[in-house]
């Protein structure tokens, strides 16, 4: 019984996950676009929970439907909707070329995992209760990838003033020039 | 461990992948790029949760994290320079700003 009710859970955000994709790529206006992508943040985020991840699962709902995808809101808000046709613009082949590119790189990563299936990716092992919980990361962080936190907050302290610095140059090129 | 095997996990990241990468290449408004870049960052934090679960090792997540961060960074940036260009009133077109000249 529990099996099923995880593999109905599982299609439904699997579903979700993939429609919204879609949608994000083939939407012709930028607001439905990322109101889709919100979608996949949210339905990936209940795949993570089904793979015992319930902090990387409360981080993705927090940082990327909250955070990032407010300011996405916001900027598209700025810029004003315009609606644009994803084949639109460019020339043909270049279109044809960017199917048959992403097409190949899915073809390559599922055959890579198909031939792995039945091997070393069939049994997984069972997890104790505290994996993937808070405290379980906390500790990980502050002790075997202490450097790679203090690290995350150089590259997050140097993206800040790097997004100052473009929001406000433009407008001294402006008037000076 | 109930429902899916780590294969089917992997398989939806891997289209995950496939469509941002196909967005990224076919889509003229920047932002939708951006967008597109953020379905392939989730396709990889997928993979990269999936084989943590799978080999019972934290460093999965952590690098999930750090991936996360790393993605909240380049909007921040990318935003920022989607916002400069419309202020100089260019237009909003990833081939007609093949350029580097101000």
């Amino acid at each position: 019984m529990g099996n099923f009710l995880v593999w109905v859970v599982w299609i439904f955000a699997a579903g979700a996950c993939i429609a919204s994709a879609v949608g994000v790529v083939t939407f012709k206006n930028p607001f439905l676009s990322a109101l889709a992508l919100i979608g996949n943040l949210g339905s990936l985020a209940v795949l993570y929970l089904l793979l015992s991840s319930e902090f990387v699962a409360a981080a993705q709902v927090l940082v990327y439907a909250g955070a990032v995808m407010v300011m996405f809101l916001f900027v598209i808000a700025y810029i004003g909707p315009r609606q644009e046709a994803p084949w639109a613009g460019g020339p043909r082949w270049q279109s044809f070329a960017a199917v048959l590119a992403a097409a190949a790189i899915f073809v390559e990563i599922m055959v890579a995992i198909g031939l792995k299936a039945g091997g070393s990716l069939a049994h997984s092992d069972h997890v104790n209760a505290t994996f993937g919980s808070p405290g379980w990361i906390g500790r990980l962080f502050l002790t075997d990838h202490l450097l790679a936190f203090e690290i995350t907050s150089i590259v997050l302290l140097v993206a800040a003033v790097g997004g100052v610095i473009l929001g406000s140059h433009t407008k001294r090129l402006e008037t000076g020039a | 461990m109930l429902g899916p095997g780590i294969a089917w996990y992997l398989g939806v990241s891997a289209f995950l992948f496939g469509v941002g990468a196909l967005g990224v290449l076919l889509r003229r408004n920047p932002l939708i790029v951006l967008l597109s870049l953020e379905i392939m960052l989730n396709g990889a934090n997928l993979a990269l949760i999936a084989f943590s679960r799978h080999a019972h090792n934290g460093a999965g997540q952590i690098f999930a994290l750090a991936v996360m961060a790393v993605a909240a960074s380049e909007v921040c940036v990318g935003l920022g320079l989607v916002v400069a260009i419309h202020r100089r009133n260019l237009e909003l077109d990833v081939d007609r700003l093949s350029e580097l000249r101000g």
